[in-house]
């Protein structure tokens, strides 16, 4: 698929001479799936292979398995520890390649790996982080066989509980390749560019600081070779993204912490923030271990201190001041779409509509549940509504106002599948933004202690140089190309039951959700 | 720029083990003898500080918990060996209201008097019932904050107690100041500690713990008389809750507090009326137990002329008390607050509310549902590492050691305790906007019912909810 490609010409005549100079070349990343597999030695699993020492090392086991559970190194005589991540487990008893039952010494074993209980939580499951790990690894969602429940979590509301009623038989005969999943981002129909992004989501905005060099690198190479965006989040404009400008979103936030002349021109878009939805009414908040040297030079801070962004812009206390700031904007940038970062107060349809008349393109609502950094417990829970109801607020006040078409809304905050972002979009959004699941394909088990001490210890959302030399950018960049091709074969796949052409078919069709919890009987 | 409400804190570590919600199972019959051993690695050092902490134990009655359930060391251990599971023993902590996480963020803002961080999102149910059926309003580019601009700084959790006067009035060409009424620095009080958990050795603690933060303890007339306390540093921040049963306080003691509360009864009005003429200045409260009758009887109590703090109470989960199908605090709250806006009353009266207050967010939620201030019991229990097991009976083993508290120890666990939740009440009132805890009081547009939110946004998709 063509990227929207930038050319110098144009740039010539809307940057000015000294952003031009120093414009790197761009980077191009190839959209190539490929196997990724995880880092850890022991990855874990649903279930637990157990082979005893009664095992001849006959082979028939690693012959059987059409999973790649059983491996045996060319040159060795010895099988390797079971690869139990690959196992389907009990559903594999009915065919007949199970494993088990083939055994000539009954040496192997399949149990039910108790860490399950451990591992996860209300709204991500252990189904869903295995599922999504799987599709990092693969590039494709995990065949039905593995049985896991990872298109809702366990939360009991909100996406949890909505459904999609697809209709028996896909309603025309076309083919999957026909389906286009892609959306634009500019409607306004003004002088600034037509951007369209290949998928209806692009990745949130995570400081350099908040996550590691490695992390963010992928983020950006995977916002290339997928034609969508990654944004720098508050910490400033890492040297090292440059050759990704054309993919980079710069977030000017309320701390303004690395926001420049020139990262705010180097881009297609930029961000102002507003509100986050992890911590809604307060500001950004870097700890003070995670205020690193490199960290304290972009955001031109004092060492180890913690870094806190007020709330909310203290320039800002109306739409008339919220316009100003996106014509200052505008007219640093002369090409750039702005976007507008807000939460999600009982008013945010009202906020959305203000923001549309100030001149933005993208209105990004952020919902109470979502975030990946630090954030205080109390505000997680209670500040803000759940982006569910949010959506479908925003997405009926701008319709009501006859701007709907006008503007592009996108919704983030506790988006964790592609059935999320499905839901989402037939709630009225026109695509989504996410950040855990990103996070979650390079291996995050969401222990929630990305604030503590040197930070993740997972190696994802640290600036700690040990901890973060864990990861390497190649493996960062395939597993994140890979989730999202997972995700939009998915994607493609309810589109296809449903007889769409395009993603953008889907906007606001709740007709075609069904809520467990509701009688389901209103005529639409 | 009102006067600052500074509270000292200092960390108080835990006198017992931790109780955290991992354990690391080790088979070690199987290790390969690689000598990489993640154990070295683990990013904590927890297992180069469990081996001290076992070296070190006295008695094999508790294990080492502190794992902080990254997962690394199980997924890099050359064969596999470490299995992460749940603590048992955290599992068992509390009930299905005051669940393992309530209690152990407790242990910890107690321990450190911070505001509990942590990443990676939201990682609860989607709502819940009583408190979490509701979430806080934040502000927004179009209404950035409802006072005007402003820092936390400015932010006061002040409230008053009793009641205040309606207009302003001059007696002798200055402001006639009406002393029926008090102001503490915080929207809590501390409740007396439940019958099943009092101790002799709470009573001091709680009463210093009042005097540090500014706040009101409870007081039975059994405590009296103090022993070895300042007397005149403790009563303002006392207030006895007087009892027919029990003995009397000596007047001249009675006299230096400036809340004292009451029990219900035919004849409260007759009391309150007799202990305002003998304790002029004095602020009386009337205790209401929130049973099958508490919210009709706080309504009537409240259109009484001598009826000027109503202290609605809970069961400890925040239930109507002895009923089938309880209301919860919350919506007992709504409606006592409505009731009296109805009646024309609700400035008449202070309305106190407690029961079923575990979290700070709780404080915040209950005020915004109409009450002046809430009072607490429990967590001050759980401050001290309570595990709210129900053994609290002479002669059973006490988990936490509270028949043997240090008053030091106590005073410092509670004082950080209240300090974080005053910072957290700081949070949620710098993300709504509000300058004033006393004009959060009912005001529910800073609110979002869940009930409503369903109605506005799948109601009128889906139908009707089932």
């Amino acid at each position: 698929m063509a990227s929207f490609s930038v050319k110098e010409s144009d740039l010539r005549d809307i940057l000015p001479a000294n952003t031009l100079k120093t414009r790197v070349p761009q980077v191009q990343v190839e959209r190539r799936i490929a196997p990724a597999p995880p880092r850890y030695r022991n990855e874990i699993s649903k279930y637990i292979i157990r082979r005893n020492h009664d095992c001849i090392q006959c082979g028939k086991c690693a012959q059987l398995c059409p999973y790649g559970v059983h491996v045996r190194k060319p040159g060795y005589k010895y099988f390797c520890e079971p690869k139990s991540y690959h196992c389907v487990g009990p559903a594999c008893e009915k065919t007949n390649h199970y494993c088990v039952a083939a055994c000539p010494k009954a040496a192997l074993q399949i149990v039910e790996n108790p860490m399950m209980q451990v591992l996860g939580d209300y709204r991500w499951t252990a189904d869903m982080l295995l599922a999504t790990w799987m599709m990092a690894e693969t590039g494709h969602v995990p065949p039905n066989e593995y049985g896991f429940n990872c298109h809702c979590g366990n939360s009991g509301g909100g996406f949890d509980k909505l459904r999609f009623k697809f209709p028996e038989k896909p309603s025309n005969g076309m083919s999957k390749d026909q389906i286009d999943t892609s959306i634009e981002l500019n409607r306004r129909g003004d002088d600034r560019p037509q951007i369209r992004i290949d998928v209806p989501w692009y990745g949130g905005g995570m400081s350099f600081g908040s996550v590691s060099n490695v992390t963010q690198l992928s983020k950006a190479r995977c916002a290339v070779a997928w034609n969508t965006f990654t944004c720098t989040g508050e910490g400033g404009y890492m040297e090292r993204m440059r050759p990704y400008d054309d993919h980079v979103i710069t977030q000017v936030a309320t701390g303004l912490f690395g926001v420049r002349e020139e990262t705010i021109q180097r881009v297609p878009i930029v961000e102002f923030k507003y509100a986050q939805g992890a911590k809604p009414g307060l500001g950004g908040h870097l700890l003070g271990d995670k205020n690193t040297p490199a960290v304290a030079r972009m955001r031109e801070a004092v060492l180890g201190i913690s870094l806190f962004s007020p709330f909310p812009f203290h320039s800002v206390y109306s739409i008339e001041d919220h316009m100003k700031h996106l014509d200052w904007i505008k007219h640093i940038n002369r090409r750039a779409l702005v976007s507008t970062k807000v939460s999600t107060p009982t008013d945010v349809d009202m906020v959305a509509v203000g923001s549309y008349a100030a001149g933005t393109h993208i209105i990004h609502i952020d919902g109470g549940y979502g975030g990946t950094g630090a954030s205080p417990d109390i505000a997680k829970k209670n500040i803000a509504m759940p982006i569910e109801y949010a959506i479908g607020k925003v997405h009926g006040f701008l319709k009501a106002e006859g701007v709907r078409d006008k503007v592009t809304l996108m919704a983030s905050g506790g988006v964790r599948t592609v059935h999320d972002v499905a839901k989402a979009i037939a709630l009225g959004a026109d695509g989504v933004i996410i950040g855990t699941s990103e996070l979650v394909s390079l291996g995050c088990v969401r222990c929630s202690r990305c604030e503590s001490g040197r930070g993740c210890p997972r190696g994802i959302a640290t600036t700690d140089p040990e901890l973060s030399g864990k990861m390497d950018l190649a493996w960062g960049t395939q597993r994140m190309i890979n989730m999202y091709n997972a995700w939009r074969e998915e994607l493609v796949d309810i589109l296809w039951r449903f007889g769409m052409r395009s993603i953008s078919e889907l906007r606001g069709r709740t007709d075609l959700l069904t809520h467990l919890d509701y009688t389901n009987d209103v005529e639409q | 720029m009102p006067e600052k409400y500074p509270i000292e804190t200092k960390p108080v570590p835990p006198r017992r083990p931790r109780v955290g919600r991992f354990g690391v199972v080790d088979w070690r019959e199987d290790c390969a003898r690689c000598h990489n051993c993640v154990k070295k690695a683990c990013v904590y050092d927890r297992y180069r500080q469990e081996a001290e902490y076992v070296r070190t134990l006295e008695a094999v009655d508790a294990l080492f918990f502190e794992c902080m359930g990254c997962f690394s060391c199980v997924q890099n251990c050359t064969k596999g060996l470490l299995r992460l599971v749940v603590n048992p023993v955290y599992e068992a902590l509390g009930n299905s209201y005051w669940t393992p996480d309530i209690i152990h963020t407790t242990w910890t803002q107690a321990e450190t008097a911070k505001i509990p961080v942590s990443g990676a999102g939201y990682r609860g149910p989607f709502s819940g019932p009583g408190f979490d059926s509701m979430w806080t309003d934040m502000s927004e580019i179009v209404r950035p904050t409802r006072d005007g601009i402003h820092g936390r700084e400015y932010i006061s959790t002040a409230v008053d107690i009793g009641r205040k006067p309606a207009y302003l009035a001059f007696e002798d060409k200055s402001f006639r100041i009406d002393a029926s009424c008090l102001s503490i620095q915080m929207p809590l009080i501390l409740d007396l500690p439940s019958p099943r958990h009092t101790l002799p050795k709470l009573g001091p603690a709680l009463r210093e713990a009042a005097v540090r933060t500014d706040i009101i303890a409870m007081s039975g007339p059994s405590a009296w008389p103090f022993d070895r306390e300042d007397i005149d540093r403790i009563l303002p921040h006392t207030a006895f809750c007087l009892n027919p049963e029990q003995p009397v306080v000596p007047p001249q003691s009675l006299a230096k507090t400036r809340l004292v509360e009451t029990y219900d009864g035919p004849d409260v009005a007759d009391r309150i009326k007799r202990l305002k003429d003998k304790y002029p200045g004095i602020v009386v409260s009337v205790r209401v137990p929130l049973d099958a009758n508490g919210v009709q009887r706080a309504i009537d109590l409240a259109v009484l002329a001598e009826v000027e703090v109503l202290h609605v109470v809970a069961d400890l989960n925040g239930n109507q008390i002895g009923v089938e199908k309880p209301l919860f605090l919350k919506d007992m709250i709504r409606r006592i607050h409505t009731t009296l806006i109805e009646k024309g009353v609700r400035d008449e009266v202070t309305l106190i509310a407690g029961g079923g207050i575990a979290l700070p967010e709780h404080m915040a939620k209950a005020i915004i549902c109409g009450a002046d201030l809430v009072s607490i019991d429990l967590p001050l229990m759980i401050a001290l590492e309570c595990h709210l097991c129900d053994h609290c009976k002479p002669g059973l083993p006490c988990p936490a050691r509270l028949d043997d508290t240090p008053l030091d120890y106590a005073v410092g666990r509670m004082v950080n305790l209240i300090a974080a939740w005053h910072d957290q009440l700081i949070e949620v009132m710098g993300a709504m906007g509000m300058r004033e805890v006393r004009r959060l009081r009912g005001d529910v547009g800073r609110a979002m019912f869940f009930e409503d939110l369903e109605e506005e946004t799948f109601g009128k998709l889906f139908g009707k909810r089932k």
